[in-house]
C-alpha cells in the first residue's frame, strides 16, 4: 500500500479519531489546532482554532455535528464540526487529558491532570443539545486515582466509566454515583503507565497499551484479562480492527532518546497482532518517530497513525491484507 | 459478450508487414480496424468493439458490452456524501495549491511479516545465530546478568529485565569479559559487532584472502554477459571455484567486469595467456591477475 501522508501539524500528534461513518478523520496534536481531514484521500477539510495549548484528545458525536476537544490549556471545548466555530468552553483548574462522548451524546467524561495542589479527576458533564443552554456544572466528579488519568471512556449503556492511567490500574466506576465498582487485578495487570485505551466496536471488550511494553485485552463487564500482546517497545497507542481479529500496537522508544538512535533501531512500526492467537502478523513502517496515536476506520479497510514526527499516515489496506493467514 | 458478424474471408496465410507495402492499393481487408470504445454513457453502459482473425483466417468482430458502476457511493451514507461538499474552514480556507499538506507516499509500504507465511519458527534466526554459536563454543556459559539464571537465556532476553534495578548493570560490569566491555561502551544493549564479541574468531580477514587467491579479473565484458557465460568461457582451463560478475544495483545491468577464481594457479595463468585480448561478444576482453584491494 502507498500511505497518504498528511503534514498539517507542526508538533507531535496526540490523538486520532474517525467519525462514525468513517469519512472524516480528526487529528489532535501538541500544536493547539485540531484538524479534520477527509478519510478517503487525506484532503484537509478544516481546522479548529482557539485552543492555547497542546490538545490531548477529542471525540466526535454520532451525527458528526459536534466535536469535543481536551487541551493542556485547562479547557475543554465544544465545536461545530462543519464550520469550526467554538460553541462552548469548559474551564478547569488543570490540563484536560481525555474526553469521550457517551452513547447518545448527552454526557461527556473528561479527565483532568494533577496540577498545583489539585489532584487528578474524572468529570462528567451534561452536553446540552442547544449550545446556548450549555452549563459549566459537572454532573459528577470522581477523585482517587494517583497520577494522570490518561483515558476514561464510557462502559456499556453509559452505566460505568472505565479509567486507566499512570498508576497502571484499570478501574470501573459507577457513572451515577461515582462509586468504584471494580479494579483490575494487580497480578495480571499492567506494570507501568497505561497510555491508551480503546473499546471494541461492540463495546464488549477493550484494549489497553502500556509503557511496560505490552497491550492487554479486557472484558468490559467483569474486567477479567482475556489476552496479552507482548512487544519489545513501550506501547503508546492501540487500535482494534472492527472487521478482522487484529489489534495494532504503536510505540517506539522515548521521544528523548529518538535523536540518539537510528530510525531503523527505534522500532517505530505499527505492529499487527492476531487478537486471538496473540501472535504477531506484521509491521507497517514509515514514521520517523514513535507512534502516538492510532485509529481504525469503522469500515476496517484503512487505518491511520500519528507520530511524534508530526505526520499522520493514512493507510488503505491492500486486498491481500484481508486474507492473511498465520 | 456478443460475438457476431463474420465478414469476408481473406488471405488465410499469415502476413508479414514487410510485404504490405507492395500491394497496398488492392484490398486492405487483412488490416484490422482499430479497437473502438464507446461510452460509458449515463447508464454506465460501455461498448468495446474489437476485430481479430479466428483460426480459419476469418475476420471476427467482437462487441463487448459492460456496465460500469461506481461502488464508492454505495457504501457512503447520505450525510457523508453531503459532508464531501462542505466548504473548507479554518486554516484550510487559505490553503494554497502549492502547500502540499497531503501527499501520497512515494514509498511502497508493505505489511512486513515477521517470518515467511506458513513457517512457525520459534526464534528469529538471524539474531539468535551468532549468539547461539557463541554458547556452543563452550568457552562462554550462558548466564543472565540480570537475574543470575544459568543456561536459560541471555541478559538481553531476560524476562525480568524491567523489574531489575538499572543500577545493577553497572555493578556487574567488571564481570563482563574485557574485550566486550571495551567495544560495548556503557549500556548492556549496545550493539557489538560479531567480530568484536568475546570468543568470536576473527577470521574475517582470512576469508577475504581466500577470495583473492588465484583470482582473475576480466574487464570489458559486454552487458549481456552473465556468470554462467563466464563460467563456460573459463571452465576449459581448469577447475573454477568462483565466478562473479559485477551488477549495478540500481539498473540491474552488468557493470562490465567480473572475477574468476581458479583452484590452481597454473590454470589461471593459462587462462590469462589465452583469453587476454580475446574477442568475446564483439568486445576485446582484458584478462589479468586481480590485484588485492589496497584498503
Amino acid at each position: 500500500m502507498r500511505p497518504i501522508l498528511m503534514k498539517g501539524h507542526e508538533r507531535p500528534l496526540t490523538f486520532l479519531k474517525y467519525n462514525r461513518d468513517g469519512d472524516l478523520l480528526f487529528s489532535c496534536a501538541k500544536d493547539h489546532t485540531p484538524t479534520v481531514w477527509f478519510a478517503d484521500n487525506g484532503e484537509r477539510l478544516g481546522t479548529y482554532r482557539g485552543h492555547n495549548g497542546a490538545v490531548w484528545s477529542c471525540d466526535v458525536s454520532r451525527d458528526s455535528m459536534r466535536l469535543i476537544t481536551g487541551s493542556a490549556d485547562q479547557t475543554v471545548k465544544l465545536w461545530n464540526v462543519q464550520t469550526g466555530a467554538q460553541l462552548y468552553t469548559f474551564n478547569f483548574g488543570s490540563p484536560a487529558r481525555s474526553v469521550d462522548f457517551s452513547v447518545g451524546d448527552k454526557l461527556a467524561v473528561i479527565t483532568t491532570d494533577p496540577f498545583m495542589e489539585l489532584t487528578s479527576a474524572i468529570h462528567v458533564k451534561r452536553i446540552a443539545r442547544d449550545p446556548t443552554e450549555q452549563t459549566e456544572e459537572s454532573e459528577l466528579v470522581i477523585k482517587g486515582p494517583q497520577g494522570r488519568i490518561n483515558r476514561a471512556v464510557w462502559g456499556p449503556l453509559n452505566r460505568t466509566i472505565i479509567s486507566a492511567g499512570e498508576d497502571a490500574i484499570i478501574r470501573i466506576w459507577d457513572s451515577e454515583t461515582g462509586k468504584l465498582l471494580r479494579e483490575a487485578d494487580k497480578e495480571s495487570g499492567h506494570k507501568k503507565t497505561i497510555t491508551s485505551l480503546t473499546k471494541s466496536a461492540d463495546g464488549s471488550h477493550f484494549l489497553t497499551g502500556s509503557l511496560d511494553k505490552s497491550a492487554k485485552l479486557w472484558d468490559t463487564r467483569t474486567l477479567t484479562l482475556i489476552k496479552t500482546y507482548v512487544t519489545e517497545r513501550p506501547v503508546n497507542a492501540v487500535a482494534m480492527s472492527p472487521l478482522l481479529d487484529h489489534v495494532v500496537l504503536g510505540g517506539g522508544q522515548d521521544a528523548s532518546a529518538v535523536t540518539t538512535t537510528d530510525h531503523r533501531a527505534g522500532k517505530f512500526e505499527a505492529k499487527f497482532f492476531d487478537k486471538i492467537l496473540q501472535e504477531e502478523i506484521g509491521g507497517v513502517k514509515g514514521h520517523f518517530g514513535p507512534i502516538n496515536a492510532l485509529a481504525f476506520n469503522p469500515d476496517g479497510k484503512s487505518f491511520s497513525s500519528g507520530g511524534e514526527d508530526g505526520y499522520v499516515r493514512l493507510h488503505h489496506f491492500d486486498p491481500d491484507y484481508f486474507n492473511i493467514k498465520i | 459478450m456478443v460475438t457476431g458478424a463474420t465478414q469476408n474471408p481473406t488471405q488465410p496465410t499469415k502476413l508479414r508487414w514487410g510485404e504490405l507495402d507492395e500491394d497496398d492499393g488492392e484490398d486492405l481487408d487483412f488490416l484490422l480496424p482499430p479497437k473502438q470504445v464507446i461510452g460509458p454513457d449515463e447508464n454506465g453502459i460501455k461498448k468495446v468493439i474489437e476485430y481479430k482473425f479466428n483460426d480459419e483466417g476469418n475476420k471476427v468482430k467482437i462487441t463487448t458490452t459492460t456496465r460500469v458502476r461506481k461502488l464508492a457511493n454505495a457504501r457512503l451514507s447520505k450525510q457523508a456524501v453531503e459532508r464531501r461538499s462542505w466548504p473548507k474552514f479554518g486554516d484550510a480556507v487559505r490553503e494554497d495549491v502549492g502547500s502540499r499538506l497531503t501527499m501520497v507516499s512515494t514509498e511502497e509500504i508493505i505489511l512486513e511479516r515477521p517470518r515467511a507465511p506458513g513457517s512457525k519458527a520459534e526464534e528469529p534466526k538471524a539474531a539468535g545465530d551468532s549468539l547461539a554459536q557463541l554458547g556452543k563454543g563452550g568457552a562462554v556459559l550462558m548466564v543472565c546478568r540480570t537475574c543470575g539464571k544459568k543456561g536459560d537465556h541471555w541478559t538481553s532476553r531476560c524476562p525480568y529485565k524491567d523489574l531489575a534495578l538499572p543500577a545493577e548493570s553497572f555493578v556487574d560490569k567488571p564481570a563482563v569479559p574485557e574485550t566486550a566491555t571495551a567495544a560495548a561502551g556503557s549500556g548492556k544493549n549496545t550493539y557489538v559487532p560479531p567480530g568484536m564479541r568475546a570468543g568470536a574468531d576473527r577470521s574475517g580477514t582470512d576469508m577475504r584472502r581466500r577470495n583473492d587467491e588465484n583470482s582473475v579479473r576480466v574487464t570489458n565484458l559486454s552487458e549481456d554477459t552473465r556468470e554462467a557465460d563466464l563460467h563456460e568461457l573459463f571452465r576449459p582451463f581448469g577447475a573454477v571455484s568462483r565466478v562473479y560478475v559485477a551488477i549495478d544495483q540500481k539498473t540491474g545491468m552488468s557493470r562490465g567486469f567480473g572475477f574468476v577464481n581458479f583452484v590452481n594457479k597454473d590454470d589461471a595463468q593459462r587462462a590469462i595467456n589465452k583469453l587476454n585480448g580475446y574477442g568475446y561478444d564483439n568486445l576485446i576482453l582484458r584478462v589479468e591477475w586481480a590485484t588485492p584491494r589496497t584498503n
